[in-house]
């Protein structure tokens, strides 16, 4: 056995932060910039788009920012995601692996109260875990699949044995759905939990109230007395009642008006780079896509450079034809940046045995803010290397029932995974409901699996290249960005650092945040 | 005039049994569904078909109708598909809400309109008459949502006099809630003042070509008096026609207003279940306006027939 999450952070502070930072260890949540330490007091007003009147608390069914960030108001998950992008312990306070990664224990965190003066214990965690397992109509529930087995070795220690090896399963639960509540708890319009604010009173869709839970257990956090949630779901309305001082802070600000909100001198845009990327899809199973050489030419056609700063306003980075963001630990440094070049996609062409190219591409902003004219800025590139694309533009209802997998050639997006695995594996691998491209590379398959139950961070780094390398050379999605998370905060709220997971800091904002006296 | 009343009545019945049908037929035809809409990205048709048994949307279309419509005869409007709470428990406070606000604008913008339509008749080529067609014909050009902007950046952004979010709560006092709602009502005056003014206008000024009126000036009556004792009263009826469907359309027509201001009416409400595919809500919100507006029409023409001689009488019209 070996403590593979002492073994990750040491590494990964090492680099940042240098040995001070292993008095660190377990204490996660800490501001990614040294500010002034937090004061306690004031209301955070927080305007989130994403809500509706069906929302609450759930744990099962949280599909949306509004319940995602207000249930982590409520609840504590067991693994945390800090602004590092790495596995932090939260309710479970430490874990080991055996060798092949298919047995995992893991210490529950001792001394937690829920809101209702209940002990955390084991039983807890092995019912909201349960919650999502089998036919549990959980949106989680692909993801608690990989779990065999879920025991209970005493009153503080879990055992998980997994279907396959998974070196990453920190990870994987650091998923929002695995939040925790108490054992057969189910009343999801009063949670209980054990984080850092108890509901008050919530109108579903339009507001709610929490007030500070005074025995949380994270040092430095719950700072602010309430926060309340102001479901704003108009992006300008949202804008105006942060321009307005009505609200301290705003999820998914546009990328077409962010310019002009960060001139204001009281707000800062707060952009986290990430994971989400944006796609120009072609089924590997439809022709002309069958032909690598043509999905080469394809990704020669395209100025990246120009659609970052059109279309994203540069709020963004390149992408480079493969899933795997600059953020991630296995990120392959080494790969070269594709670049527009019409003279190499011209000469795929020819390898094809054409001289041009008649295609047509199916968007819809349904696809991304944007996709719309992201297509039609590539179709002009395009051009240049003798590819003719007709744009049809799809209604945005039902685009992902009607036209993502089933066009030959359609623009698409994927938001960040906390790791490598899961994205290329849900994505990529042959056997996805979700290979979006259905390209079926054996040679990808069997490294990925080979990849997944590595303890070694080593050879497991050096698999993840090739992967890329692969899917860059290979693949079926032409990816020419990934697009920053954007937030508005006004200069009031201190402690605000980017997150690579999600907006409003990992969705974990109010809990971290305090405000300026 | 009963029976007029009456066949009024069943005509109103039989337009509200054709919005049920429409409203239905609208929503099944929709391109995706709400099976799609929760999954989205995730969907698989594993999952789909899975999730549409669960939700019952395999039954064909009749029948789903009939019980729908057999539900809404008793006040039942089904269930949310999304988390199976009661629609009208979720819908009627947020219906409530957009009656809170219609009633606000129609308190002020009504006898604002209908006495300054009354004052440019009175007053008729002068400066005044033209001004107040000019900037109502301007209002009425603008769409609600630019209007809403505009205020916002005028009144809120710039100078913070009042929020920009129609921001309310039960249990807030009446002070503030005048205060949260007064942007949104602005606009909504704004953009039904204009009608009622025009046609107060113009149906006054219509009535004073009369020979009666000639008859009052004769008699030495003043202008002023002419207008408000002589013509007004005898406008009454095309008054009260535009006025009720500026009132309908204030309940029905916020849904733009309703966004820009984040004001939880039933527009925002109608909004949130059209995106997530959620039919039950968007049916019931939907039966609810459509309801509001035929009612509204109805005690519109009602009250053209009780305030009309001629068709209190329809066989004295001949005569």
């Amino acid at each position: 056995m070996m403590n593979l999450h002492s073994m990750t952070a040491i590494s990964r502070r090492g680099v940042l932060a240098g040995g001070a930072a292993l008095g660190l260890l377990g204490l996660s949540g800490r501001p990614l910039r040294a500010e002034a330490t937090p004061t306690k007091g004031g209301v955070l007003k927080l305007g989130i788009g994403g809500g509706s009147t069906t929302d609450d608390f759930d744990i099962r069914k949280l599909t949306d920012w509004v319940p995602v960030n207000q249930a982590y108001m409520v609840m504590n998950g067991l693994v945390e995601i800090d602004a590092d992008n790495t596995a932090q312990p939260e309710l479970f306070e430490s874990w080991e692996a055996a060798e092949g990664a298919v047995e995992w224990t893991f210490k529950v965190r001792q001394g937690i109260t829920f809101h209702n003066g209940k002990t955390l214990t084991a039983d807890d965690i092995l019912y909201s875990l349960n919650l999502h397992r089998g036919d549990s109509g959980s949106a989680a529930r692909s993801v608690a699949a990989a779990i065999k087995e879920l025991v209970k070795l005493d009153e503080t220690t879990v055992k998980i044995t997994l279907e396959s090896g998974n070196a990453d399963l920190p990870y994987v639960l650091s998923d929002y759905h695995f939040l925790v509540v108490p054992e057969g708890f189910d009343d999801w319009m009063n949670p209980i939990g054990t984080g850092p604010f108890k509901l008050e009173r919530m109108e579903p869709g339009v507001r709610a109230r929490f007030t500070r839970n005074e025995s949380y257990w994270k040092p430095g956090c719950a700072n602010v007395d309430a926060v309340e949630v102001i479901v704003i779901n108009d992006i300008a309305a949202r804008t105006n009642a942060l321009m307005s001082g009505q609200v301290h802070a705003i999820n998914s600000v546009d990328f077409k008006t962010v310019d002009l909100l960060g001139r204001n001198p009281n707000i800062e845009i707060v952009k986290s780079a990430g994971g989400q990327h944006f796609t120009f899809l072609m089924d590997c199973t439809q022709a002309p896509f069958t032909d690598t050489n043509i999905r080469l030419a394809i990704k020669h056609a395209v100025d990246r450079e120009q659609l970052l700063t059109t279309a994203l306003r540069g709020y963004g980075q390149l992408g480079n034809d493969h899933p795997i963001p600059k953020t991630d630990r296995f990120f392959n440094a080494e790969l070269p940046q594709r670049a527009y070049d019409p003279e190499k996609a011209k000469f795929y062409l020819k390898q094809a045995g054409l001289d041009s190219l008649s295609i047509t591409l199916s968007a819809s902003d349904a696809a991304f803010a944007g996709a719309v004219d992201a297509a039609a800025i590539f179709r002009t590139a395009a051009a240049g290397a003798g590819i003719d694309v007709t744009l049809k533009r799809e209604p945005a209802d039902g685009y992902w029932n009607d036209v993502w997998m089933k066009a030959p050639f359609c623009m698409s997006y994927w938001g960040g995974r906390p790791t490598a695995d899961q994205m290329l594996t849900i994505a990529y691998e042959s056997s996805s409901a979700q290979n979006d491209t259905h390209w079926k590379n054996a040679r990808f398959d069997s490294l990925l699996k080979e990849a997944r139950a590595l303890l070694d961070e080593e050879k497991r780094r050096e698999i993840y290249w090739e992967l890329q390398q692969i899917i860059h050379d290979d693949g079926g999605a032409m990816i020419p960005m990934f697009g920053d998370y954007l937030d508005a905060v006004s200069k009031k709220v201190k402690g605000v650092t980017p997150h690579p997971m999600f907006n409003l800091m990992g969705a974990r904002m109010a809990e971290k945040v305090w405000l300026d006296a | 005039m009963t029976t007029l009343i009456l066949k009024r009545l069943g005509l109103g019945l039989f337009t509200l049994w054709l919005v049920s049908v429409l409203v239905f037929a609208g929503t099944e035809i929709l391109p995706g569904d709400v099976a799609g809409a929760i999954l989205g990205q995730n969907a698989t048709p594993e999952s789909l078909a899975a999730l549409r048994t669960q939700l019952g949307l395999d039954e064909p279309a009749l029948m789903r109708y009939l019980g729908w419509l057999g539900g809404i005869t008793h006040g039942d409007l089904g269930q949310s598909l999304a988390n199976h709470r009661p629609v009208a428990e979720l819908l009627w406070p947020r219906f409530w809400n957009t009656m809170a606000l219609a009633a606000y604008a129609g308190v002020i913008a009504i006898p604002l309109a209908v006495s300054l339509g009354i004052l440019a008749a009175a007053r008729r080529g002068r400066f005044f008459d033209r001004f107040a067609n000019i900037a109502a014909l301007a209002l009425v050009s603008l769409p609600e949502y630019f209007l809403g902007l505009l205020l916002i950046l005028g009144l809120s952004v710039r100078t913070g006099w009042l929020p920009s979010l129609a921001d309310t709560y039960e249990g807030m006092g009446l002070v503030d809630w005048f205060r949260a709602t007064t942007l949104p009502m602005l606009v909504l005056v704004m953009v039904t003042m204009a009608q009622i003014l025009r046609m107060t206008r113009t149906t006054v000024l219509g009535v004073m070509d009369q020979p009666y009126i000639e008859t009052a000036f004769l008699k030495g009556l003043r202008n002023g008096r002419v207008v408000l004792r002589h013509a007004t009263p005898n406008a009454a009826a095309p008054i009260v026609n535009v006025v009720s469907f500026n009132i309908a359309y204030l309940i029905t027509g916020v849904v733009l207003v309703e966004a820009v201001f984040n004001y939880n009416g039933l527009g925002r409400f109608m909004v949130d279940a059209v995106s997530k595919r959620d039919l039950p809500m968007v049916q019931g919100a939907a039966i609810v306006f459509g309801a509001a507006y035929v009612l509204l029409n109805m005690i519109a023409d009602i009250a053209a027939i009780a305030l009309n001689p001629r068709l209190r009488h329809p066989r004295a019209k001949g005569a």
